[in-house]
């Protein structure tokens, strides 16, 4: 039985639908990505799935659980991750930490919780004075805190710098190999790239592509352009070919096919392909082409 | 209760971290206690018996309510709340235990009117002690209570100036705080009657110089019976309307 099972979800406000059918599971010990642009309705989803507000339609179970009926059940073996950390900026790092442990019912030490979010060395500061990336990290402290089995984390990662980054991608890649099962929220392709088993792709509500990365990018057409001559006319080549600003740009299922065509052909005529460049789709150009899309 | 000690010592170190929370807690009750005491020595005791129920009233709705609403609304638009919600704490939990402070600063000045009272005042020692402490804590319920509800029609901290006036006047008005009640036409006597610090005050008058424990606890009946059904629609109010976050 998958950890989280998302289904038929919907939510409406009023008469605008932030989040439209989407479906998916995420099993034990898999790190589930939900990748969209602004607005797409990553977090009302995440929302829905975290059981702080009942679907319109459609249904949520957390380890089998409805996590709004039984969220006496649900939190206990859960850590999250909201978009805007809540945090009164009077108390200290440790003194979050310690409250947020005080409600837990088998809570880490509080030292080893701010240790693995990289954020000891600031214990003594005030919520205040933290910038936003450390905000995020005393966040994400308090989402392991609990020792969860399953995470969900609404961007984790936005407003950390580089390294940081990094180090959170580390210990995320450490609660999965331990069996920690992560569903998140980005919009940075590269950490999905980097650490999703799987992944969605929302766009206006609703998921419009989902798999592993490489399911996701196969199902998109790979790229080839390359600038002529003068007066020479491209070959036929499997796939739909326009010109760009004097480059001629192909996009074909068959790579390989097409650019022996075109090389053979070339080859063949004499004809030098300026600036040649053929590339399979990657994630960004799967992500662009579904954010671009005319409604 | 040991995840409400958490929470509640986290408010604690925000309550003592706020200046002006900290002086309306802590000071202002000091120099309302000695202009009090001065001003009524000679009076006779059934007034002391009134006036001093009445700043108990007082601190129920002064103290308790007013810093509730604040706390409610600054926690809210802070996302503290919804941040809350995504952990083990049930909401009454979130609720009692952010109001926790509030709750022991106002009960302590309580026990300290009725010690001042006692002392300076030479009221006697309360007749029916569990009555007066019914009267305490029903209010206690209702007012916590009516804090959320009214934090739920407050945009922010400063707007609480504003949204707490309604309970605010027409309590002070209805328990007959700011004018006799007697001074009242008669049909606008008798709505006040029904209103929250009304009854917590009649409660809290009886315990204390009611004719004697038996009939303290008679008299009780109807507005024991009140204070139980405002508390039951407040808390009806507060499922109704409490907000988590901020509007979007």
């Amino acid at each position: 039985m998958a950890v989280i099972e998302v289904s038929g979800l919907s939510r409406r406000y009023g008469d605008f639908s932030a989040v439209r059918d989407v479906s998916f599971s995420v099993e034990r010990g898999e790190l589930f990505a939900l990748l969209g642009t602004n607005g797409a309705g990553k977090t009302s989803t995440l929302e829905l799935v975290e059981g702080l507000a009942r679907p319109s339609g459609g249904s949520v179970r957390i380890l089998g659980h409805d996590p709004v009926a039984r969220r006496s059940r649900v939190r206990p073996r859960t850590g999250v991750m909201l978009q805007d950390a809540g945090f009164p900026g009077d108390l200290t790092v440790v003194e979050v930490a310690r409250m947020w442990a005080g409600t837990l019912t088998a809570p880490r030490p509080v030292p080893e919780a701010l240790t693995l979010a990289g954020l000891d060395h600031r214990a003594g500061v005030r919520v205040r004075q933290l910038s936003g990336g450390e905000r995020r990290r005393l966040d994400l402290a308090l989402a392991v805190l609990g020792r969860p089995e399953v995470l969900v984390l609404d961007e984790p990662t936005t407003g950390l710098d580089p390294q940081s980054r990094r180090d959170a991608w580390n210990l995320l890649r450490d609660l999965v190999r331990d069996g920690v099962t992560v569903l998140l929220s980005t919009h940075y392709l590269e950490e999905a790239e980097e650490l999703a088993d799987r992944l969605a792709i929302m766009h206006r509500g609703t998921v419009v592509a989902a798999g592993t990365v490489r399911e996701v990018v196969d199902a998109h057409p790979a790229r080839i352009s390359f600038g002529l001559p003068s007066g020479v006319e491209p070959p036929a080549l499997p796939g739909a070919a326009v010109v760009e600003r004097g480059r001629v740009v192909v996009q074909t299922d068959e790579l390989q096919p097409a650019l022996l065509t075109l090389l053979t052909w070339a080859d063949r005529d004499g004809v030098a392909l300026a600036g040649l460049d053929a590339r399979s789709a990657s994630l960004e150009e799967v992500f662009l082409s579904i954010a671009n899309e005319p409604r | 209760m040991r995840r409400l000690v958490a929470l509640g010592r986290a408010e604690l170190l925000l309550l003592l971290r706020n200046r002006m929370a900290l002086f309306n807690a802590v000071v202002l009750p000091v120099p309302l206690v000695a202009v009090t005491a001065g001003a009524v020595r000679d009076a006779d005791p059934g007034f002391n018996a009134r006036l001093v129920s009445g700043m108990l009233a007082l601190v129920l709705v002064a103290v308790l309510y007013y810093n509730l609403v604040t706390t409610f609304v600054a926690r809210r638009e802070e996302l503290v709340l919804k941040r809350l919600r995504t952990g083990e704490l049930t909401d009454a939990e979130i609720l009692l235990g952010t109001a926790g402070p509030s709750l022991v600063v106002a009960l302590i000045q309580m026990v300290l009117f009725v010690a001042a009272a006692a002392a300076f005042l030479g009221l006697p020692v309360p007749v029916n002690a569990p009555v007066l402490v019914v009267g305490v804590l029903a209010g206690v319920a209702v007012f916590v209570a009516l804090a959320a509800v009214s934090a739920a029609f407050t945009r922010t901290v400063e707007l609480a100036q504003i949204t707490t006036l309604p309970v605010l006047l027409v309590c002070f008005i209805g328990a007959g705080i700011a004018v006799p009640l007697s001074s009242l036409p008669d049909a606008v006597q008798e709505v006040l009657r029904f209103l929250p610090l009304t009854p917590a005050m009649e409660l809290m008058r009886l315990g204390w110089t009611g004719p004697s424990f038996g009939g303290a606890l008679r008299s009780s009946l109807a507005p024991a019976g009140l204070l139980a059904a405002w508390t039951v629609v407040a808390w009806l109010g507060v499922r109704r309307w409490f907000r988590w976050e901020p509007r979007r």
